[in-house]
């Protein structure tokens, strides 16, 4: 249960800040080139995950996998937990899918037209790069969750994914039935939620890949399992002093 | 080779972001804790905790620079990099 709030909520943030880009880039350039640079994305995605997984799977051991995996993860989860600290703290604004979205919006109109393969190539380039990296991201996040999930659970995989590919039809549905950007959604929770996750499971891994120096063999964290609680405990208090702080100090300036 | 380029700076944006000190202090402290591991000088079992109190310290470290770095932005120094 808890592997698929997680990964779905993950999966949402990322399918949220895609949907504005190609929602912007449909409503001020072209539609058709807008969805064609989304399902290319999703297509090359989706080679590139099978490749990866597979050269994963075959060529590397499960200490460099963690340690791998487990680094991108950390570094992403520090860095979505550092801004949404810095927005708790009223350090940075509040991120808007509104604001995102006007200067896409804004972005777009002043691009030239220039016509590639019949397409707007502008909005075809930007939905693409918006979606595979947006993609990319749930990509990584669905094997860590899912491959954590995999020792207790031999369906781990299949769960984390069929999460995220929910979460995905979900935005989708949200953003269709709205027509506009999903602000409503309350980004910065969800990012802080989500970021404390990325954060927990990125330290828990890497740090049982560094047993890839040492023999091969996974390292094991003081309380084994459980210290992934203690993890997620430090975390969270290590970010609730945090925007304390800043804020006191953000208040003593005003 | 602006193929090239570009291929690096996808990867670049994509991995490191606007926050290129938490990636560079997660690399440096998984390193230390890996010379840890190798060299067996400490206990295997500390070894998580060290690595965990460094992690803490590049928190600390990335949001003291951005206080910096928003500080600059707002005195006409630097740019904002907030995203």
């Amino acid at each position: 249960m808890g592997l698929a709030t997680g990964t779905f909520l993950a999966s949402a943030v990322e399918c949220v800040e895609a949907f504005t880009i190609v929602l912007a880039m449909g409503l001020t350039r072209s539609w058709r080139a807008a969805v064609l640079g989304t399902i290319a994305a999703l297509a090359v995605l989706a080679a590139v995950t099978a490749l990866a997984g597979l050269a994963l799977a075959r060529w590397i051991s499960e200490s460099l996998l963690q340690l791998v995996i487990g680094t991108l993860l950390l570094i992403f989860g520090l860095q979505w937990l550092r801004k949404a600290i810095l927005r708790s703290a009223g350090v940075q604004p509040l991120h808007q899918e509104e604001m995102i979205f006007a200067q896409e919006q804004e972005a777009a109109r002043r691009a030239g037209r220039e016509v590639r393969l019949g397409l707007d190539w502008f909005a075809f380039v930007v939905a693409f790069k918006g979606v595979f990296l947006e993609g990319l991201e749930v990509v990584f996040i669905v094997i860590t969750f899912g491959l954590a999930a995999s020792k207790r659970d031999p369906n781990g995989m299949l769960v984390a994914a069929a999460s995220a590919v929910i979460a995905g039809v979900v935005v989708l549905i949200a953003g269709i039935i709205a027509r506009r950007p999903l602000s409503a959604i309350p980004e910065n929770t969800l990012k802080y939620v989500v970021g404390l996750l990325l954060s927990t499971f990125g330290t828990f891994w890497a740090v049982e890949g560094l047993g890839y120096f040492a023999g091969g063999t996974s390292l094991e964290w003081p309380g084994g399992d459980w210290a992934i609680l203690g993890l997620l405990s430090a975390y969270v208090v290590l970010s609730r002093v945090a925007i304390r702080a800043l804020g006191l100090r953000e208040r003593v300036e005003a | 080779m602006s193929l090239v380029i570009g291929f690096l700076r996808f990867w670049y944006e994509f991995i490191v972001g606007d926050a290129w000190e938490i990636a560079l202090g997660v690399v440096v402290v998984l390193a230390i804790g890996a010379t840890l591991v190798r060299s067996g000088t400490v206990s295997p079992e500390l070894v998580p905790l060290l690595v965990a109190a460094g992690i803490a310290v590049v928190v600390g470290v990335s949001l003291a620079m951005e206080l910096r770095r928003s500080a600059g932005a707002i005195s006409g120094r630097g740019p904002w990099q907030g995203r």
